[in-house]
């Protein structure tokens, strides 16, 4: 008797706190120190500011950890309702039609209203199908852009107000700092493969794959070794050479930052996120930003530099109520206040026009010069087939390889020209294995 | 000899008091061992959504890979240079450290210190040390005119991860050397020593053979350690690079697999290193048993 009030009673708490209780989403990120505090925050805003859904956050470290910890989480059904996933992780996501659930028909589905027009085309061009679906919902987005020592620059002679333009530019500074002994370096880069590859390309208006850099298909391959790409690695290895550029590293390049707050290099190039950083290191001399240099003789060029950074991607598996709380949440994502306290705290692009035009209304842009230049930079042109951004499968291996390569370059142990003949022809293996793979 | 018996009343009690042994060994060795080997004659998209048997296409195209190939060299270098210079610090420790009659307990104690220090850990402090840019070890090799460089200088690369691989493991086999040496009757050096033996050649002919089942023992175990434990040395040092040049076959399975997403490969060549240890092992103990004796 006792046992089955028991029980009754067990059962009926049960019943009472599942149907009162809110509505669990699990989210998975790679947003770790400062980025993650700010996130949290915005995500405790979403869960007070309603009852019916509760979304618990979750660091899962690195990106490529995050995502391989999402894929693992969904092969034994564990996954969670959303999870960030950097840009070149877009291919591999796309790919898995039985394991994503779209955005553009999760909004569909749940019925909330949704414009897939009041986002940068710049930012959604990269997640967008060949029938122009998002697919995912972009959350931080970035570009690189230029920061300069302006103590340096007046120290050797050069106007403090005015960022280098092209690269021609680049390479004068650079000499004039160092034979002033301003400094010992000219200039150094964070992501070899993201900013001195990809967005070079972008910046150009010249492909860096077939078929729309393979957004147009997963047949695409890699076309890196064009004239222009080769004539860059040539310079920055010559510049090597002369001491005028320092090499940071593989990956997103860790030695790069240093080199610049330490003053040893006088201009660098990074992500537009990386200001924060670079506000808060940069304590003993004035930062000057600027948009990434070009070649003045290359026609089209500036273009508009590509993004990188992540998205959030659904993943199935859960029931309709909770897709319907990632959808309310999206939308509280992705409302202009939200968007442009994260962009302005963070150095992240406002993903939509909305969020863009309240900085400007707040006087935000007025107020911290330079924090506008990755907007009007992405947005400079209309997007190309060439500067829309990129997607192929395998290609955080991809990245992997340009670096290779371009480390054999620095050693002297392969001309520009082999070296991305070699990323051309790896990556376009890479590509094939992958392709293998999905279509089984 | 003398063998100890128990004989059991129940014939079931000593397989239940096996279990749980077993199960561990099951659970958590047979059961991926045997999920990696059907792995690796499948392909695999990410997320397991479509899986086709490819037979034994993985392993050919192992043979194919230039990068595969490259980091078999790579460990072919590392594994027998770790192995080398851990074994012989050890071995010159610890002989050292028995010919000393005061502070032999102090020393001991510091030499075996490093041993507990977590692989990560032992890996980002010889980073700082040897990092070009803040550390202090190309400082001071700036002014002998060497200029170090091991973020593009392959050689430079090998030597930082094959340093910070072997420190910890000299104590481990300083250790090892040092039961060894005390093992040896010091009647018989001391009778070569009246018959005129110096202290050289009574290490090379008496102390150095009489080592043999100790060093042969640390080889083999610092040998499959270089080539299996290291992965966290080289996961906070060079992760690999410059072009592949310290990515070994163990850190290789984990970036094809982990980071790269490529299942069947990532399983096959798991498979192969499986078969390397197998092979060690059978070595050690079909030497160590019989030929490494005196």
């Amino acid at each position: 008797m006792l046992t089955r009030s028991l029980i009754a009673g067990l059962a009926l708490t049960f019943l009472s706190s599942s149907s009162f209780a809110a509505t669990e989403i699990t989210w998975w990120h790679a947003m770790g120190g400062e980025l993650g505090k700010k996130l949290d925050e915005i995500v405790a805003k979403y869960n007070a500011s309603q009852d019916d859904y509760k979304v618990t956050a979750v660091y899962k470290g690195s990106y490529p950890e995050t995502m391989t910890a999402a894929i693992a989480a969904f092969r034994a059904k564990q996954q969670p309702d959303i999870v960030q996933v950097f840009e070149v992780g877009t291919g591999t996501m796309m790919a898995a039609k039985g394991a994503i659930y779209p955005v553009y028909e999760l909004m569909k589905d749940t019925g909330t209203a949704f414009d897939p027009k009041a986002f940068l085309s710049a930012v959604v061009g990269y997640y967008t199908d060949a029938d122009g679906n998002m697919l995912s919902m972009p959350f931080n987005s970035s570009t690189p852009i230029l920061y300069y020592n302006k103590d340096v620059f007046q120290k050797a002679g050069l106007d403090p107000e005015q960022p280098p333009k092209t690269w021609e530019d680049v390479e004068a500074y650079s000499k004039k700092i160092m034979s002033s002994g301003a400094a010992k370096c000219g200039f150094t880069t964070g992501w070899i493969s993201w900013v001195q590859l990809e967005n070079f390309s972008a910046w150009h208006n010249k492909p860096i794959g077939t078929l729309q850099n393979g957004i147009g298909g997963m047949d695409a391959e890699l076309t890196v070794n064009g004239d222009l790409q080769v004539r860059h690695w040539t310079n920055l290895k010559t510049w090597q050479d002369e001491g005028l550029f320092q090499y940071g590293g593989p990956g997103g390049g860790n030695d790069a930052p240093p080199k610049f707050y330490s003053q040893e290099c006088a201009i660098y190039m990074n992500s537009s996120a990386s200001l924060a950083g670079v506000v808060a290191n940069a304590k003993d001399f004035k930062v000057g930003f600027g948009m990434l240099p070009y070649y003045s003789d290359v026609e089209g060029a500036p273009q508009n530099s590509i993004i990188g950074g992540a998205t959030l991607w659904v993943l199935r598996g859960h029931g309709e109520a909770e897709y319907k709380g990632v959808a309310n949440f999206f939308t509280f994502l992705s409302s202009p206040e939200v968007q442009a306290d994260w962009h302005q705290y963070s150095g992240y692009l406002p993903i939509t026009e909305a969020a863009y035009k309240l900085g400007q209304e707040q006087g935000f842009y007025a107020n911290n010069p330079g924090t506008d230049v990755a907007i009007k930079q992405i947005t400079l042109n209309p997007p190309t087939d060439n500067s829309k951004g990129l997607r192929f499968g395998n290609y955080v291996q991809i990245r992997d390889v340009i670096d290779e390569e371009f480390q054999n370059l620095l050693a002297g142990k392969k001309t520009p020209k082999d070296a991305l003949d070699s990323v051309v022809t790896r990556g376009n293996k890479l590509i094939a294995d992958f392709r293998a793979a999905a279509n089984g | 000899m003398q063998t100890k018996r128990t004989v059991f009343g129940n014939r079931l009690l000593p397989y239940a008091l096996l279990l749980p042994q077993l199960a561990v060994t099951v659970v958590f060795f047979l059961w991926p061992a045997a999920q990696a080997v059907l792995q690796s004659f499948q392909r695999e998209d990410a997320f397991g959504l479509s899986t086709t048997w490819v037979g034994l296409a993985n392993y050919a195209d192992l043979l194919d890979e230039p990068t595969y190939l490259n980091s078999l060299k790579v460990t072919a270098i590392f594994a027998p240079a770790v192995t080398a210079l851990s074994v012989g610090l050890g071995l010159v420790f610890a002989v050292s450290l028995d010919r000393l009659v005061r502070g032999s307990r102090i020393y001991a104690a510091l030499l075996v210190w490093p041993y507990a220090v977590a692989p990560a850990v032992a890996g980002i402090m010889w980073w700082f040390l040897f990092n070009p840019t803040i550390g202090l070890l190309p400082y001071l090799l700036a002014a002998v005119g060497y200029r170090w460089d091991h973020a593009l200088q392959p050689t430079d690369a090998m030597i930082l991860v094959v340093i910070a691989a072997s420190w910890k493991q000299v104590s481990y086999n300083f250790l090892f050397f040092m039961a060894g040496l005390q093992a040896i009757p010091k009647s018989m050096i001391e009778a070569a020593a009246i018959d005129g033996a110096g202290p050289v050649k009574r290490f090379f002919t008496i102390v150095l053979p009489l080592l043999s089942p100790t060093t042969f023992f640390l080889a083999v175990i610092n040998l499959v350690y270089a080539m299996f434990d290291t992965f966290p040395v080289i996961h906070a040092t060079t992760g690999g690079n410059p072009a592949q040049s310290t990515n070994i076959l163990v850190y290789k399975v984990f970036v094809d697999g982990f980071i790269g997403l490529n299942l069947g490969s990532s399983a096959a060549q798991s498979v192969v290193l499986m078969a390397i240890v197998v092979a060690l092992t059978v070595i050690q103990f079909k030497w160590v048993e019989r030929k490494v004796t005196y």
